[in-house]
């Protein structure tokens, strides 16, 4: 399997952005932000369909829109009492535009099949050391933040008693978010990519007692879905997103019945 | 003995209401003071005054040099599927990096056995009782090296015997670390019990005494 460059690269790929998943999900979930981390990616579907419009990469319009979303959401979530509502209207106009622009693009529905479901295998050289640096870059300004944002993420009220600007570290959050909804939407696509960003981390909190575990679970899983999900797609030529999904799917539905069980 | 807080001509009005009016107390160093007063009195936003985390119409607050400041919030979200250990919980306030420290370790278990919680420090904060929630919170404040701690309504949601082991540790702490102590209620006879002052906010105004001359039936 790895004597084809596409497979390596699609390893290599999925690797680094599993663990970035893996870790910015504990906190969208400790966040309680999994309904955003939806909203986010059908911006990036928009932005996707946008760069396909415009002759740009796909990555680089999802970055641009989730980017910009995720400003705006925050802002909107500050100034409205109606949360869910308002930021419902603001994915429906955004998968709106979104079918407008591979319209108006005249591509064909490969196209837009891979930006809903994921392209991983057809990922090349170039393609991977983008998505490389940008798990790096999302790694390492979690890893400057770290001590705000999981204070800020487990304690909202303690944080701001002591006083952290959670202000600033919410809209940080938001822009870590995106960036990873862009980079995980290239290997399960965006349809499916809050799979990654929240089922990993969600069982990770049954599984782990403190933030450092919570966190080496979640990436665990992740990793465990991403690279099961290439093998077997491999065997098989079905979706990799069908495999990561069920698996992730799988090890949630478990691990949350034995803890009902236990309880 | 020297005050760690004075509290001059403190004013606080909002748009639509008038909280309180040129109030002045002070604090001496290794006191404990019971504020008092019914519900809506403006006994949390007096506690944010003095935290600085809200700005008063008029006149000023001041701590002693150098004096730290600990404080435990009226509210906290935890639910009972809040994930963290007690042990973790404590832990966000230790910079991230170095809570493996031997030092910081050290301290944070000295803080366990203060707080009666070091048997139950992997306990998930989502499945402990009230009274072991309020210690963490407690404890996670005591983390800053405190030499006033502020607490507010930390008793309210509590069974008697919870009440009782928690009003023991404050008194522990003020007796053995001279730590003073500033204790929002509104449970008279809890603070006739274990404080040694009171401070009575009532009519949009303070009235300050020794807390045995305190009425009964004075909030009212
Ligand atoms: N930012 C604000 N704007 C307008 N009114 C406010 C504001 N903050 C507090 N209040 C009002 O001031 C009053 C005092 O509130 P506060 O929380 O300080 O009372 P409290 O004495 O702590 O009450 P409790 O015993 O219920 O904890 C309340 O009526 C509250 O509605
Ligand atoms: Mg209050």
């Amino acid at each position: 399997m790895f004597s084809y460059a596409f497979m390596r690269y699609a390893f290599l790929a999925s690797t680094f952005i599993a663990i970035t998943c893996g870790v910015v999900g504990v906190y969208v979930v400790a966040r309680n932000f999994s309904f955003l981390a939806h909203t986010l990616s059908e911006i990036g579907f928009a932005g996707a369909a946008f760069a396909v419009f415009a002759g740009i990469q796909p990555l680089w319009g999802m970055l641009i829109f989730t980017l910009l979303g995720a400003l705006g959401v925050g802002e909107l979530s500050k100034r409205t009492d109606q949360k869910e509502s308002s930021i419902s209207a603001v994915s429906a106009l955004f998968i709106g535009l979104g079918v407008l622009f591979l319209a108006i693009s005249g591509s064909n529905s490969r196209y837009a099949t891979s930006i809903l479901f994921g392209s991983i295998i057809g990922v090349d050289r170039q393609g991977v050391t983008q998505l490389i640096v940008l798990s790096i870059v999302v790694l390492a300004i979690t890893a400057a933040i770290v001590h705000p944002l999981n204070f800020d993420s487990f304690d909202h009220i303690g944080a701001a008693a002591h006083h952290i600007n959670s202000a600033w570290i919410g809209v940080v959050f938001l822009l870590l978010m995106a960036m990873s909804v862009s980079i995980g939407s290239q290997v399960v696509g965006s349809l499916l990519v809050f799979i990654l960003l929240t089922l990993p981390a969600s069982t990770a909190q049954y599984l782990g007692r403190t933030i450092g575990s919570m966190i080496i679970w979640s990436v665990s899983l992740a990793l465990i879905g991403v690279w099961a999900g290439l093998y077997l797609g491999y065997l098989t030529n079905l979706p990799v997103t069908f495999f990561i999904s069920i698996i992730e799917v799988a090890i949630y539905l478990g691990v949350y019945l034995t803890h009902l069980a236990r309880k | 003995m020297e005050d760690i807080l004075t509290v001059s001509n403190l004013t606080m009005h909002f748009e639509n209401k008038d909280l309180f009016d040129d109030l002045s107390f002070s604090l001496p160093e290794g006191s404990m003071t019971a504020l008092l007063g019914a519900n809506g009195t403006g006994k949390t936003t007096m506690v944010n005054i003095l935290l600085g985390m809200q700005t008063p119409t008029n006149g000023s607050v001041k701590f002693a040099k150098g004096a730290k400041v600990g404080y435990v919030p009226q509210f906290r979200n935890i639910d009972e599927d809040y994930p963290l250990s007690i042990r973790s919980f404590i832990e966000l306030n230790a910079p991230f990096f170095k809570r493996r420290s031997k030092h910081i370790r050290r301290h944070i278990n000295h803080i366990l056995k203060d707080t009666n919680l070091t048997k139950i420090q992997n306990t998930r904060m989502g499945e402990a009782s009230g009274g072991q929630k309020q210690r963490a919170y407690l404890a996670q404040a005591l983390l800053d090296h405190p030499d006033i701690i502020i607490l507010d309504e930390a008793t309210a949601s509590l069974d008697p015997m919870a009440k009782e082991e928690l009003m023991t540790l404050i008194q522990h702490l003020n007796h053995k670390h001279k730590m003073t102590v500033f204790f929002v209620t509104h449970d008279i006879p809890l603070a006739k019990k274990y404080m040694k002052n009171y401070l009575l906010l009532k009519n949009k105004s303070v009235q300050f005494g020794k807390i045995e001359d305190l009425q009964e039936e004075a909030i009212g």
